[in-house]
């Protein structure tokens, strides 16, 4: 049981040292809509989405295409970090508003 | 009504399938149902609480408070089972066996008990909690026909709750713990295996290969079906690698504990000269 703390840590520590150039992305809810609705990221990048909910209400940022499910509150930001996806469409929604909250993501 | 009798639907079944897989593997264990009854309160309590503090949780260590704290929720779910697990590999065949010789009620040990109550809670929370934030929004906006909703989506989640509970019940006695001992291995590795998911979302963890596979074109993550499976036995229409590491780390402890422990108590039982009923379940 040595190996594994200085194993976790090699293999965290460059997430650590590339978090911060990650390419960020930005995405608004209003109206419980996404503004935009289609948000394009490159191929193969890990990238970091920012939701902004500018909705007096609780959203949650959820897709069953890629690994995402975050809460954001009302007024509030939260990030996720997506990826590395290959190329094409990949669909996203906000679970508490799903007739509405309905967006894609364009890999390429 | 629909939108919100879905939503309410989809949450409180996980929460019930959970439920009903820890209930059937307790079966015959005295006062479960108090302890169920109590997880549930108690779980509900938590969600008011997590919803209340949501804000809170979110921001908190740089942003990803949200993805630890539901990996924390799921590891201690991930550990509970397992210590259950651990323990029924030495006492579910005397448990079956007075089960059928009794037919009534059976002692156990506190770590079904605790573990009834602990999953059953943290199951509720973690659900609950975004059942009340959608409702809190839903009030805020001023939607209509919330009470039936919220009632209709829990009654029809807790219906296939029971009907799988009173399938897993159809299982002959002598193959049923080791049925739910099972299930119950899967369930934590599956739960464990989201709990990854979410340390990658905050970036904690690497991915290790995003999308090892996708049957997505069989069963989609976001279908009944779908998240059904996804919390029973861990199903993923695109896991990554890091999710497959860590569902298989679960599988192979509990099985090496399983079998550890399991055959220490087969070489200590075959060393009493009489092993009596009241000996033979203390634990």
């Amino acid at each position: 049981m040595k190996f594994p703390l200085p194993l976790l840590l090699a293999l965290l520590f460059p997430l650590v040292a590339t978090a911060a150039d990650t390419p960020t992305y930005t995405l608004e809810l209003q109206n419980h809509r996404y503004v935009p609705n289609e948000l394009r990221i490159p191929a193969q990048t890990r990238v970091k989405l920012q939701i902004v909910n500018k909705d007096p209400t609780p959203e949650e940022f959820e897709s069953v295409d890629f690994p995402a499910e975050k809460i954001v509150m009302p007024n509030s930001t939260i990030s996720v970090f997506v990826g590395p996806l290959k190329p094409g469409r990949y669909g996203f929604y906000g679970e508490f508003h799903q007739p509405t909250a309905k967006g894609t993501l364009i890999v390429e | 009504m629909w939108g919100i009798a879905l939503l309410v639907f989809r949450e409180v079944l996980e929460a019930a399938l959970i439920v009903t897989v820890v209930a059937a593997a307790t079966r015959g264990v005295a006062r479960r149902s108090v302890f169920i009854g109590g997880g549930i309160t108690l779980g509900v309590l938590g969600a008011l609480l997590v919803a209340a503090f949501a804000g809170a949780i979110t921001a908190a260590v740089s942003g990803v408070g949200q993805e630890l704290f539901n990996a924390a929720v799921l590891f201690a779910a991930v550990l509970m089972i397992g210590w259950h697990v651990i323990w029924m590999s030495t006492h579910g065949r005397e448990m079956a066996r007075h089960m059928k010789e009794l037919g009534g009620a059976v002692q156990a040990g506190s770590s079904s008990l605790a573990m009834l109550l602990a999953v059953v809670a943290l199951a509720v929370l973690r659900e609950g909690s975004e059942v009340v934030l959608f409702l809190t929004g839903m009030l805020a906006g001023g939607a209509t026909g919330m009470v039936p909703g919220l009632f209709l989506g829990i009654a029809a989640g807790s219906l296939v709750g029971l009907a799988l509970y009173f399938g897993l019940l159809r299982i002959p006695v002598r193959h049923f713990f080791t049925a739910t001992n099972w299930m119950l291995v899967l369930l934590a590795a599956g739960l464990a295996s989201s709990a990854a998911r979410y340390l990658v979302q905050a970036n904690w963890l690497p991915e290790w290969g995003g999308q090892v596979w996708d049957s997505s074109w069989l069963l989609t993550n976001g279908s009944v079906p779908g998240s059904i499976l996804h919390i029973l036995v861990g199903y993923d229409a695109q896991p990554s690698g890091i999710q497959l590491v860590f569902y298989g780390a679960v599988v192979v402890l509990l099985v090496l504990g399983m079998k550890l422990f399991g055959g220490q108590g087969k070489r200590a039982k075959t060393g009493t000269a009489s092993p009596s009923p009241q000996q033979a379940t203390a634990g």
